[in-house]
């Protein structure tokens, strides 16, 4: 057979059913990982056979050592790469019928906060959250409107004329979360946000990202700081080595301990 | 509102990137000068070249019985029976004695007390190096190796073989070793240009990073760029015209009187090299601002 011939034929032909893609779609559901597996062209599995449902107004905290697969979840959220199997969908659109030049609308329904903040250097602090703005098409009185809003949010009023590089780390991710969030939008996926602070200026940024939670925005946090999972017990999935190894309700950061005080260091802190 | 909010974000970036951005517009300067001299030069240098080589030319010489309707005759072999014949200007044997007197040679024939010089056909060849072709139609040569001629009337066919000789072959390398010249110099300028324009993207495509998991869409990104590349094109090629402009006036202008190579009349006219000079310098810019944004734009 000739190769257009063959190559006709698989365009017309259906796909051929994903590799052990089980259970329907779960209704509601904000995030829907059905089945994921990522393999890396290196030979490394990013992912084994995730399966998961995260539903509007949590709180999740994805945990795990480095290497296990938070950040092919991240990754995969964001669309920087896609599934090897499986299926991804985000408030209930599969993520595989996003063409290329369809990604960037579909990020800007999504708020993400990274370990390094990525700021954009040679702007202020105010210029970098009226980016996310101004990408959306959002005029300038929108952004007269939103900005000074958020970054009072945010607790950098004072700094809105500074340039990253004059403010501390924790201020960088205050940026980095405002940025995120100035669309409002219903997702906000946290990449070791607290990954490169101390652990005061940590509770800082978690207090914020839970202030964000509150609005009804559903937040998902990856991140190793055991400290701050078992103080806020919240919804906690488990990676290791690619695979979903324990997802429970108001958990502690390793599975052995129990579920005692919930909250009630967090409940003070907040008050 | 969308190119307000372009050109405002391509203006930042050059303010920001204050060094890269003037290594960009020194880099355009540069080599829009040096192209602006070279281009006028190859231009003269071919067009002298061109000129000279107009000057290649076959004689035909009648015998001195020659008739009226062998001169015809002999004419029209040439115009319509001989490869690679451009303009036939018949020269008699008083125009050619008039124009030796104007050369200043008169006394000569005075002395001589007749005119000793033959009617003649002055052939120029459709390009110069047709000419071997015009000869050797109108005077083949001979099995035996000498040459003949086509007709009973003419004497001797020349072309003033030696002259033409080294007129083709000097034109030649003067005209190939200027077109390799030009050819080099623009190839040296777009590379330069091109790898100004990738270094200063490169330091900044962290940036281009971080917008596009904002969600900024390619064309979003990508447009301040290319509007801070016609900029730097622009004020690279403004300045260098500029200069052209001055030393044109001041030094080349009044020399041209003198200089028979500056007053060439083959020389692009100043208009049109800086209309070249300016579109090629904001379109190479602009362009490899775009293009070469496409290796980061893949996030």
């Amino acid at each position: 057979m000739a190769a257009t011939e063959r190559h006709i034929r698989r365009r017309t032909e259906p796909a051929p059913p994903r590799q052990r893609v089980v259970g329907d779609p779960v209704p509601g559901a904000v995030i829907d990982f059905r089945s994921v597996t990522k393999k890396y062209p290196s030979g490394d599995i990013g992912l084994d056979d995730a399966t998961f449902a995260i539903h509007p107004g949590e709180f999740v905290f994805l945990v795990g050592s480095t290497g296990s697969g938070k950040s092919t979840i991240m990754r995969l959220l964001i669309k920087e790469i896609d599934p090897t199997y499986g299926s991804i969908a985000v408030a209930g659109r599969d993520l595989s019928e996003i063409t290329h030049r369809k990604i960037p609308y579909y990020r800007r329904n999504l708020g993400v906060v990274f370990q390094d903040f990525k700021l954009l250097p040679n702007r202020t602090v105010h210029d970098n959250v009226a980016y996310a703005l101004q990408v959306t098409g959002g005029t300038r009185r929108q952004v007269r409107e939103k900005v000074p809003d958020i970054l009072r949010l945010t607790g950098l009023s004072l700094k809105l004329h500074n340039f990253p590089d004059q403010l501390s780390g924790g201020e960088q991710q205050r940026v980095s979360v405002a940025r995120a969030f100035v669309n409002h939008p219903p997702l906000l996926l946290a990449d070791e946000p607290t990954g490169n602070l101390d652990p005061e200026t940590s509770v800082g940024i978690m207090q914020l990202l839970y202030r964000i939670n509150r609005t009804g925005t559903t937040v998902v946090v990856a991140t190793h700081d055991k400290a701050m999972v078992d103080r806020m017990r919240r919804r906690v999935i488990e990676v290791s080595h690619g695979a979903i190894v324990r997802d429970e309700q108001a958990g502690a950061y390793s599975g052995d301990q129990s579920t005692g005080d919930f909250g009630a260091l967090w409940g003070e802190g907040l008050a | 509102m969308r190119f307000g909010f372009f050109l405002r974000e391509a203006l930042r970036a050059l303010r920001r990137n204050a060094v890269p951005s003037f290594a960009a517009v020194a880099t355009v300067l540069v080599t829009v000068l040096v192209l602006g001299v070279f281009i006028p030069v190859v231009q003269a240098t071919t067009g002298a070249a061109n000129e000279i080589r107009a000057k290649v030319l076959v004689d035909v010489y009648f015998k001195r019985d020659a008739t009226k309707a062998d001169i015809d005759r002999v004419e029209r072999i040439v115009r319509t029976d001989t490869p690679g014949v451009g303009r036939v200007q018949f020269i008699s044997k008083q125009e050619a004695l008039k124009s030796e007197r104007e050369a200043g040679r008169g006394e000569f024939y005075d002395l001589l007390g007749s005119n000793p010089l033959p009617d003649l056909l002055r052939v120029t060849p459709t390009t110069p190096d047709a000419i071997g072709q015009v000869r050797d139609a109108l005077s083949p040569v001979s099995p035996s190796g000498e040459r003949t001629v086509v007709d009973a009337s003419i004497d001797e066919v020349q072309d003033r073989k030696e002259n033409t000789d080294k007129i083709l072959s000097a034109t030649r390398v003067v005209k190939l070793t200027m077109g390799l010249l030009a050819g080099l110099l623009a190839l040296a300028s777009l590379l330069l240009v091109a790898n100004t324009i990738r270094l200063s993207m490169y330091a900044r495509r962290r940036e281009v990073e971080v917008m596009k998991l904002v969600g900024a869409t390619d064309w979003f990104i990508r447009w301040p760029f290319v509007i801070e590349g016609v900029v730097v094109g622009a004020l690279g090629g403004v300045t260098a015209i500029l200069l052209l402009g001055v030393v044109k006036v001041t030094l080349v202008d009044p020399l041209a009187s003198d200089f028979a190579l500056i007053a060439a009349p083959d020389t692009m006219n100043f208009g049109l090299l800086v209309a070249v000079l300016l579109g090629s310098a904001v379109g190479v810019s602009a362009l490899g601002s775009g293009l070469s944004l496409r290796r980061f734009l893949r996030v």
